[in-house]
């Protein structure tokens, strides 16, 4: 901290936000309480930071303050020696020595305002007062997973954290027993060969598979960042996944001793879904494991009771049942993997049901590795028509080459490098940010190795078995199934459900919804002037209503008597019209208003 | 089809080119030729245009970047440009965030020195430009103003006849020596800060409100100069200018001083620079409809809510559009009637639009099956082709309904 004296001002004091005093000498009362802190006199759990610009302290002990531990330096000195190192690694001191004895803090946000930290220990000048542990703390968990990020631009980097964020892998072990909503896990999970600091901490927890990489053009199928996977690869397991879903529902009491009913509905009930849906229910409606379930399957059949009852009548007969059954989602299967029957704690029973669905990779599903390169599965080729080397090596994945030149994407690249050389040599090589394996070294390595140190290739063409004209970049890579699967997100309608208000066709992939035909999408058709076709794609709603002719209002059409008439005018002339019934609405809605809507209508 | 007749332009280049490459004797050949052509380049009948054009000057638009270019070092003068200038333009903003003009100058004027010379008269000069320092006296309530007496007599102003330019209300002001003095007589509620930037801001030569200048040559060699900052009116007055090429970029300025066919060119003028400055292309004819309807009613009228959207004829249309509950209202208590003419009204009740394809309605009643037989019959038996029957052909318009409010 800039020693500026402020003469005649004191500076307020708070503590966990409340005042408590004030002080001549803030920055010496500063100093002090950290020295204190340093020395194990005050807690390592105290951050207290001086702001010049308001000339106040303040002083935080509460809990929920992110902080994190740093190195000290005092007089361009870090604190920590290698002293310190040799008794750590010999399990003469431990972590917590370091802290009570004044060699590292813990900075909550606030301080580290009053702080100049260094990122690398030869950085460190006299006006330092903190050096990182690691300058690879600088990235958050998911960033330092990327192997060289330093070798890339930096919207990479974010990307690559990103899409590690929702890569399929093994973040928990206890899942069998577990019943989250929604779950998946990598069949067949690997750390990755060119790992990082963070992996080794993550250890246990892998995010994806080694695969060999060839960056080629593949008839154009891997344009615009698709990639082709290897079938036989992915009948040999690479990839594969459980999705994991569970479904629940409480057995319900209510009011006046009724409750819910579990068990397989009769037909004649309100909302009965016909005998096909029970078909896997045995008789105590609950599916019973490893049933084969289906898209609207019955899991779990329950009936409740009506939510209004008519007056005087408590009879609980079928009359007065509605069917609120569990079924699988719309567009989802699987297996059901667990039955789990249990209370609420309201000692209502309560019923789980697991379904588990096996992921196959296939065509539209998303794929990345660490470095912000996603793409999308657009083909799969049996290992016969796959290029492959000299030593018969034939890649899992063929990435297009265009998608490095404008990304300069350089860090993928080591990696495939790194990885090839990782694999070769039976080792893990370390890409960690800043201080990772450097290329030099990796191109020495592989010479010794007898290949050649740019990853280069021949490769051979597996359909013609002809000499590709060019050396293909060929390695090892890390990648990444994303939780972004076709299976998830297919979605076709022709005829379906409508809401209730509006009649139009409901929206979204669960309800079975249609695929709006926006107001840009109209206009296009005007611009062409196709008349007819706008009106048929906007016909969803289509209404015939009748109008009276001398009122312009809605009129009456009798199906009993198969009588149309105006209620307000006697012997009117009525007409059908047609439109849409959201416009019916929109009438209906200015009469409620108290506008009265007049409809000129006139004979063809 | 009546032959078509080429617009003059057309048929004047096409004139020049048979003289020039000597082909009197084609000459109806070629004629043909470009009638064809200039009849597969215009619009079909019932053509949504205006759908199209919106369509055509929206798509680069979202291409455009919301980044303005700043180049530096080059002679010009910084305005808006991109997307910002685009949306100013369509939406009539009344003053552009940075106004400018580009003065032509007559034959005789053209040389850098007169350029210069007329440059000068037309820049702004305040007091601020002669000041060196200021010093606010709080005691005397008084503000002291260092004056540059060498830039004055450039600008052949005599430093005593500064005083005759500073029109202050109650603020006297006196020279002494290289110091001016404004002394200010009021005594309450003075905020001397604001006086000064006041008194500073004092306009003493040139144009008002065109704070920069420069000259420079055009494409076509010629001498022209930029300015920031506008005051078309002023500047036509000014010896030398061209009045019949000056122009400002604000279509509104333009209105005032040349009336509104002046402005329709100027947003067209401005909204394709725009358009071409980012690199994109669009035809001018679509720029040009656009312009049309903005000057429509003679005034300039911006796209949106309070400009052209808002002055739709169609109930229905404006109520799709935007502030329905108000639409809805004022036409309830004006008992409006809505024809059902544009293809807004025409969706919102899923009717055949009146356009393209949904323009046309049969007109006569296709005869009834029996009456088919019977003239079939009739044939066989005389053998000979009689004249069809002459039908009563009843105009069957669409279904037309009229809605109306009460």
């Amino acid at each position: 901290m800039t020693a500026k004296k402020i003469t005649g001002r004191e500076a307020d004091i708070y503590f966990n936000g409340d005042f408590i005093g004030k002080t001549k000498e803030p920055i010496k009362f500063v100093s002090e309480t950290r020295k204190k802190r340093r020395q194990g006199i005050l807690s390592d759990q105290l951050n207290i930071v001086y702001y010049e610009k308001s000339n106040e302290i303040r002083i935080n002990t509460d809990s929920g303050r992110a902080r994190r531990p740093l190195i000290i330096v005092e007089n361009g000195k870090p604190k920590l020696t290698k002293e310190h190192i040799e008794k750590l690694k010999k399990g003469k001191i431990t972590w917590s020595y370091l802290v009570k004895n004044g060699i590292m803090e813990y900075l909550d946000a606030e301080e580290e305002e009053n702080t100049y930290i260094a990122l690398h220990p030869s950085d460190i000048t006299k006006e330092h007062t903190h050096v990182e542990l690691n300058p690879l703390s600088i990235l958050g968990t998911s960033a330092s997973l990327n192997p060289y990020p330093e070798y890339n631009r930096g919207d990479r980097v974010n990307y690559g954290a990103k899409m590690v964020g929702q890569a399929i892998g093994s973040p928990i072990d206890n899942f069998l027993l577990r019943t989250d909503t929604k779950f998946n896990i990598l069949n067949y999970p690997q750390m990755p060969l060119v790992d990082t600091m963070s992996d080794k901490i993550l250890k246990e927890h892998p995010y994806g598979q080694n695969i060999v990489i060839a960056i080629l053009v593949w008839d154009g199928f891997n344009m615009n960042d698709a990639i082709v996977l290897n079938r036989s690869s992915v009948e040999r397991g690479l990839f594969r996944s459980f999705h994991f879903r569970t479904y629940e529902t409480v057995k319900k009491r209510y009011w006046g001793g009724q409750e819910d009913d579990i068990g397989i509905p009769e037909p004649g009930i309100k909302g009965y879904r016909g005998e096909e849906a029970y078909k896997h229910l045995p008789e105590d409606g609950i599916v019973n494991i490893e049933t084969i379930v289906e898209s609207d399957s019955v899991l779990i059949g329950k009936t409740s009771p009506l939510r209004f009852l008519s007056s005087g009548d408590f009879t609980a007969d079928i009359e007065n049942k509605r069917e609120s059954s569990v079924t699988i989602r719309y567009g989802e299967k699987g297996i059901v993997d667990k039955v789990l029957i249990s209370e609420t704690p309201n000692g209502e029973q309560l019923i789980k049901v697991r379904t588990r669905d096996e992921r196959i990779p296939e065509i539209g599903d998303k794929f990345a590795t660490r470095h912000g390169q996603k793409g999308v599965t657009a083909l799969l080729v049996p290992q016969e028509d796959m290029p492959f080397t000299s030593k018969g090596v034939v890649p899992d994945v063929v990435f297009n080459p265009h998608g490095i030149p404008s990304r300069m994407t350089v860090s993928q690249l080591l990696e495939i490098l790194a990885g090839k050389y990782g694999a070769l040599a039976g080792r893990k090589v370390d890409g960690s940010a800043f201080s990772g394996t450097k290329e030099e070294f990796i191109r020495k390595e592989m010479l010794k190795l007898g290949f050649r140190d740019d990853g280069m290739e021949t490769l051979y063409d597996g359909r013609t078995g002809k000499k590709f004209k060019v050396m293909i970049f060929t390695g090892v890579v890390y990648y990444m199934k994303l939780d972004h699967m076709v299976a998830d997100k297919i979605h076709a309608r022709s005829k379906g459900p409508v809401t209730l208000l509006t009649r139009q066709p409901t929206e979204g992939r669960a309800k079975r919804g249609g695929l709006r035909l926006g107001e840009m999408e109209q206009q296009c058709l005007v611009g062409h002037g196709a008349a007819l076709t706008l009106k048929e794609r906007f016909s969803s709603d289509d209404t015939l209503i009748p109008i009276c002719q001398s009122c312009g209002m809605i009129a009456i059409h009798d199906k009993m008597k198969n009588k149309t008439y105006c209620p307000l005018c006697k012997d009117s002339k009525i007409l059908w019209i047609q439109t849409s019934y959201a416009f019916k609405l929109t009438l209906d809605e200015m009469k409620a208003l108290g506008i009265y809507p007049k409809l000129n209508v006139v004979e063809l | 089809m009546a032959e078509i007749t080429l617009p003059r332009k057309i048929m004047e280049e096409v004139e020049n080119y048979i003289r020039k490459n000597n082909l009197e004797n084609r000459r109806k050949e070629i004629l043909d030729r470009v009638r064809n052509l200039y009849k597969q380049a215009m619009y079909d009948p019932e053509e949504a245009v205006g759908v199209v054009a919106a369509q055509s000057l929206s798509e680069p638009a979202t291409q455009m970047t919301m980044r303005t270019y700043h180049f530096a070092g080059t002679a010009g003068i910084q305005v808006t440009l991109g997307l910002p200038r685009l949306i100013e333009i369509f939406d009539a903003k009344k003053v552009p965030e940075t106004p400018s003009m580009t003065i032509y100058l007559r034959k005789e004027h053209q040389n850098e020195k007169k350029a210069l010379e007329i440059a000068q008269k037309i820049k702004e000069v305040k007091l601020r430009d002669f000041v060196v320092s200021d010093v606010i006296d709080l005691l005397n309530l008084k503000i002291i103003c260092r004056l540059d007496t060498v830039k004055l007599k450039k600008y052949g102003i005599h430093v005593n006849d500064l005083t005759k330019y500073i029109k202050l209300k109650n603020v006297s002001v006196e020279i002494k020596g290289r110091e001016l003095i404004a002394t200010i007589e009021k005594t309450e509620n003075v905020n001397l800060h604001k006086i000064k930037y006041r008194l500073l801001e004092s306009h003493i030569m040139g144009v008002k409100s065109v704070s920069h200048v420069i000259v420079t040559k055009n494409e076509n060699d010629e001498w022209i100069i930029s300015t920031l900052g506008s005051n078309l009116k002023k500047v036509l007055s000014i010896d030398g200018v061209d009045p019949t090429r000056t122009v400002s970029n604000n279509p509104f300025e333009m209105c005032d001083v040349f009336g509104i066919e002046a402005a329709r060119n100027s947003i067209i003028r401005e909204a394709v620079h725009t358009i071409e400055e980012q690199g994109l292309g669009v035809d001018i004819r679509y720029v040009g409809i656009l312009a049309d309807l903005m000057t429509s009613t003679g005034k300039i009228m911006g796209i949106g809510r309070y400009g052209v959207a808002g002055n739709k004829d169609s109930v229905i249309a404006r109520m799709a559009f935007e502030e329905t509950k108000k639409h809805l209202i004022n036409a309830a208590i004006k008992r409006t009637r809505d024809p059902l003419r544009g293809h807004v009204e025409n969706i919102v009740m899923n009717q055949l639009i009146p356009m393209g394809t949904g323009a046309f309605t049969l007109v006569g009643r296709i005869p009834k099956i029996e009456e088919q037989k019977i003239t079939k019959e009739k044939k066989k038996k005389s053998h000979q082709p009689s004249k069809p029957k002459k039908r009563k052909t009843k105009k069957a318009t669409a279904k037309t309904k009229r809605k109306g409010k009460k």
